[in-house]
């Protein structure tokens, strides 16, 4: 069981049928039996699904009565979303350095093309 | 800039497969985009992270070729190696990539160059590695900064919910 709160994120979301149910989260609270019911699985294992779902901080459940609906907390999830903006962020960082590179060898392509490389070697 | 010129970087994360697509264009012809691939003085010159140097230990760029550098960032050194399972000309990089912080981790990454009207590329990658958990962790790694900062923004969060 992983210990540290990304981690746990990591390893919950890891799972399909999990990533399901926080989709399904996402558009509205449910209960453990709602959640249950489009999958071919017993209501025991989907409590189990969301036991996992809790304890990394995806999910919460409110004590409304008996009903004890699930609650995506969207502010956890919304970092999965942080996550990829920022990988997506360097990554447009390094190609604007590639830009500048690329801008470079139009100016000096005259004198680099006698150091060019051998490449492609035979198939 | 002109932001015209230059479309934004897209990554897709696929929801089910444990892949990562990235897109972007270039206003240069796919040759000299291939170059700045495979000729280590240039490649030195925008590959490494943000904020580190990048020094280049070994470079064999063709196929069957392998690499390793070491980027440096504040006297921490972050190694990182693979081979070139296919250098095709102007074309198609295909070529191995693991994080020597994740020994057991690696990544089977293509690069292809498209070329376009005017004189420019369309750079595709894909990147596929062998668990949704590694891809995901591979999104979260901005190296050190990024983990850190996902940590102590993740830390609030749970803690402000409790």
């Amino acid at each position: 069981m992983a210990t540290d709160p990304l981690s746990s994120i990591f390893s919950a979301l890891a799972d399909p049928t999990r990533r399901d149910i926080v989709a399904r989260l996402a558009v509205a609270d449910a209960t453990v039996n709602e959640i249950a019911q489009p999958y071919d699985v017993t209501v025991q294992a989907v409590s189990k699904h969301l036991k996992v779902l809790e304890q990394s901080g995806l999910v919460s459940r409110t004590r409304d009565a008996q009903r004890r609906p699930c609650h995506l907390e969207a502010d956890v999830f919304d970092l999965m979303t942080k996550w990829i903006e920022r990988y997506r962020r360097e990554a447009e960082e390094r190609y604007q350095r590639l830009d500048a590179v690329l801008a470079n060898l139009d100016a000096d392509t005259n004198q680099t093309n006698s150091r060019n490389h051998q490449t492609g070697a035979a198939s | 800039m002109n932001t015209s010129t230059h479309p934004q970087t897209e990554i897709t994360a696929d929801p089910s497969l444990p892949t990562l697509t990235i897109v972007r264009e270039f206003d240069a012809t796919p040759d000299k985009v291939f170059r700045a691939h495979i000729d280590p003085e240039l490649v030195v010159q925008w590959l490494g992270p943000h904020g580190t140097t990048m020094k280049v230990d070994t470079w064999d760029a063709r196929t069957g070729g392998s690499y390793r550098y070491v980027a440096e960032h504040e006297g921490q050194e972050y190694g990182f190696y693979g081979a070139f399972h296919e250098v095709r000309p102007n074309d198609r990089i295909v070529q191995t990539f693991t994080f020597e912080g994740v020994p057991d981790g690696v990544s089977l990454d293509t690069v292809t160059f498209e070329e376009l009207p005017g004189g420019r590329t369309r750079l595709t990658g894909l990147s596929v590695v062998d668990s949704m958990e590694a891809r995901d962790a591979m999104v979260a790694s901005g190296m050190e900064t990024g983990v850190v900062q996902g940590y102590e923004s993740l830390d609030d969060l749970l803690a402000a919910d409790s």
